[in-house]
């Protein structure tokens, strides 16, 4: 039985590789590289193909596997997470898409840094993306290789290790040979792959209750051993007042967050307009928010028929519960539609950990090469050989994630996705909206933005109990922790806006009118547009 | 900070609104920004000096303040809305369990139907931001927009 699995997974894990390399080296012989190609894909794709791509760069298997498994365990305060991610998509669509379309060529540095004194922006706004797509990239690697281990059955340090290892030289060849068209398709593909399984489970949920959603809810409440309480908030967060404030600042992080992600801001690059960058929010919020609304369904679904206990046991964090599923609704152990619907969903999970690590590696590589080595580099270079040292620093930054990835294996890493969204939060937020809206910013005050986010976010991680001083932490040894909340949002974005505020006041440098016209302009018109 | 350097300007012109047919749809029967905005004030009449003079000249001017004002008029509001929804829902999620455990309907619960009202508010602003912005901003943005290219092109030559 665990024998077919396998087989069966990894012949569609294979077919997927076979797939998107093919993509890959189709769109690399088709197309030499400038930058506009390589970051922007030629800014040629439609709404509708970014919406799917937009929705294939932020739904990670964390979403799919955990957000489900969450629900399973623990019922209602799983589905907050869902919310969050969703709510999130209103800052992108509102404040923030059009505009960067409007006054970026590139990166989020390029926003921020268009009305500054360009290089000490540009370096903050660089060295601050690639840290947050470094940290959310080295969660997604560690959480590939357990993933794998676990559909897969086993679970050898050498399957993992060799997991995270073929995902990161995956992603290097897709970035670096394909760039931003590559990625983009394989989005594009991943995310259809995705709905398309969470449809199909969802449609199989509901027909086993008959479409009865009360009949969902109720058994889900009775099998998972909590009765009622099931399906109200407060079995994983309604504990100590550490954890429900540990819920708020997460719940921050998230909804502010998403707006700062590096690798969602550079998507609203591949398409002509601010207009259509518009219509490529309102499909993916379509496309987030009916997934989201399915993961419910499915977590329910499985604390009802698979069971809690059940769930638990596969797995202590409910990653298995999709999967647990599945097999249930194929038919359950041994039957033929059991092994093939829990192949499918191990093979979606894998398509899109490779999707999302894609999409990530692209967009540190462009805040490397584009923002980093751009300020620091002579003036008068060619745009071309900036592309070479963009694909130079996506096989760079495979590297790191690579290395980082093996030496965290054992660790539990899922903090690592708040903290990503924190620091985008605390530390890219602020210099974003500050720039598009504050007539007075000045440089110091995005300079300070960006570190007056990024430093107490990361500072305060480390003096948390996810670092260490409780029996769960990465050193359970040592005790630092000074700061009780896993997730710093609630604190570093505070300050992140704060500390812009700050500079921009004690700056000795009057803010320039005709920039921030400039500015203004541009994002509200599209004027000279990229 | 560089400016747009004229031919680059001028292949925007050729092929912004192309683009905008096929892939956003533009349905107006006379084009992208063939004629003058029906009854709003052409924004600017004088040509400007250098760019940053065009720059601040097209943001005084009172089409540009229109739609900028449409603008924030819509999003500061859904913002703060939105954002204060939100932030109720998750206080009143961790601190307010017998609130929201209260039963309304079957098994439905306060924290059902609020989480499911997120969602549901979460969609209704999606399509009330796109349509105000389709209705109200696209077409005079558009129309500023070529102007202000114009405007910069002639700035620097």
């Amino acid at each position: 039985m665990r024998g077919d699995h396998q087989t069966l997974a990894l012949l569609l894990f294979s077919v997927f590789i076979a797939v998107t390399l093919g993509i890959t080296t189709w769109v690399g012989r088709k197309r030499q590289g400038s930058a506009e190609e390589f970051y922007a894909g030629g800014r040629l794709f439609s709404p509708m193909e970014n919406g799917f791509a937009i929705a294939g760069d932020y739904m990670s298997a964390a979403s799919f596997l955990g957000i489900s498994g969450l629900i399973a365990l623990y019922g209602y305060d799983g589905m907050l997470y869902s919310v969050g991610f969703l709510v999130a998509w209103l800052v992108v669509l509102l404040l923030v898409a059009e505009l960067v379309r409007n006054c970026g060529r590139f990166t989020l540095a390029d926003v921020v840094a268009a009305r500054m004194a360009e290089r000490p922006v540009r370096t903050a706004v660089g060295i601050s993306s690639v840290t947050v797509s470094v940290l959310y990239l080295v969660a997604q690697m560690v959480g590939a290789g357990s993933l794998v281990a676990l559909l897969l059955g086993g679970t050898s340090d050498t399957v993992r290790a060799w997991t995270v290892v073929g995902v990161g030289a995956l992603m290097v060849v897709y970035v670096s040979l394909g760039g931003m068209r590559a990625t983009t398709w394989i989005q594009i593909v991943k995310a259809v792959l995705l709905m398309a399984g969470a449809v199909t489970l969802t449609v199989l949920v509901l027909v086993r209750f008959h479409g009865d959603v009360n009949a969902l809810l109720t058994s889900a409440a009775d099998r998972s051993g909590h009765g009622r309480d099931f399906l109200s908030p407060g079995l994983r967060y309604g504990g100590s007042w550490t954890a429900r404030f540990d819920f708020v600042s997460l719940g921050l992080a998230l909804v502010l967050g998403t707006a700062g992600l590096p690798h969602i801001l550079s998507r609203f690059y591949t398409v002509p307009t601010a207009r259509a960058a518009r219509r490529s929010v309102v499909w993916s919020i379509g496309l987030i928010g009916s997934f989201y609304l399915m993961t419910v369904v499915l977590g329910f679904g499985a604390a009802a028929l698979v069971g809690s206990a059940e769930v638990r046991t596969s797995n202590a964090s409910g990653n298995t519960a999709v999967p647990l599923l599945a097999l249930v609704l194929g038919g359950g152990e041994g039957s033929t539609g059991g092994t093939v619907l829990f192949a499918v969903v191990a093979a979606i999970a894998f398509a899109t950990i490779l999707a999302v690590v894609a999409g990530i590696t692209l967009a540190s590589s462009a805040s490397v090469a584009h923002d980093l080595y751009a300020s620091l580099r002579r003036r008068g270079a060619k745009p071309r050989s900036e592309v070479a040292v963009a694909r130079v620093a996506a096989a760079g930054v495979g590297v790191v994630a690579i290395g980082l990835g093996l030496l965290a294996q054992d660790l539990n890493v899922a903090f690592l996705v708040g903290l990503a969204f924190a620091v985008a939060a605390s530390a890219n937020l602020p210099a974003l909206l500050y720039s598009l809206f504050w007539r007075s910013f000045t440089t110091r005050g995005a300079v300070w933005a960006v570190y007056g986010g990024l430093v107490p976010a990361v500072l305060l991680v480390l003096l948390s109990p996810v670092v260490s001083g409780s029996p769960t932490s990465l050193f359970p040894g040592v005790d630092l922790a000074l700061f009780p909340l896993e997730n710093p949002g609630l604190v570093s974005i505070p300050a992140g806006f704060l500390a812009g505020w700050l500079g921009t006041v004690t700056s000795s440098e009057p803010p320039d009118p005709a920039k921030h016209a400039e500015t203004e302009v541009r994002s509200l018109t599209g004027a000279g547009a990229a | 900070m560089e400016k747009e350097a004229g031919p680059d300007t001028a292949v925007l012109r050729l092929d912004d609104p192309w683009d905008e047919a096929s892939a956003a749809g533009w349905s107006e029967p006379d084009g992208a920004g063939a004629t003058a905005a029906d009854g709003r004030p052409r924004p600017v009449e004088r040509r400007g000096h250098t760019a940053a003079e065009v720059y601040l000249e097209v943001q005084g001017s009172p089409a540009f303040r229109e739609v900028r004002r449409r603008y924030r008029r819509f999003v500061v509001p859904a913002a703060a809305a939105f954002l204060l929804w939100y932030l109720a829902y998750v206080i009143a999620a961790t601190t307010a369990h017998d609130l929201m455990a209260r039963p309304v309907a079957g098994v439905l619960n306060v924290a059902m139907v609020a989480g499911l009202g997120q969602f549901l508010t979460t969609f209704l602003l999606t399509w009330a931001y796109a349509r105000h912005a389709r209705l109200h901003r696209d077409r005079v943005a558009l129309e500023l927009r070529w102007e202000t290219q114009e405007m910069t092109r002639g700035a620097e030559r």
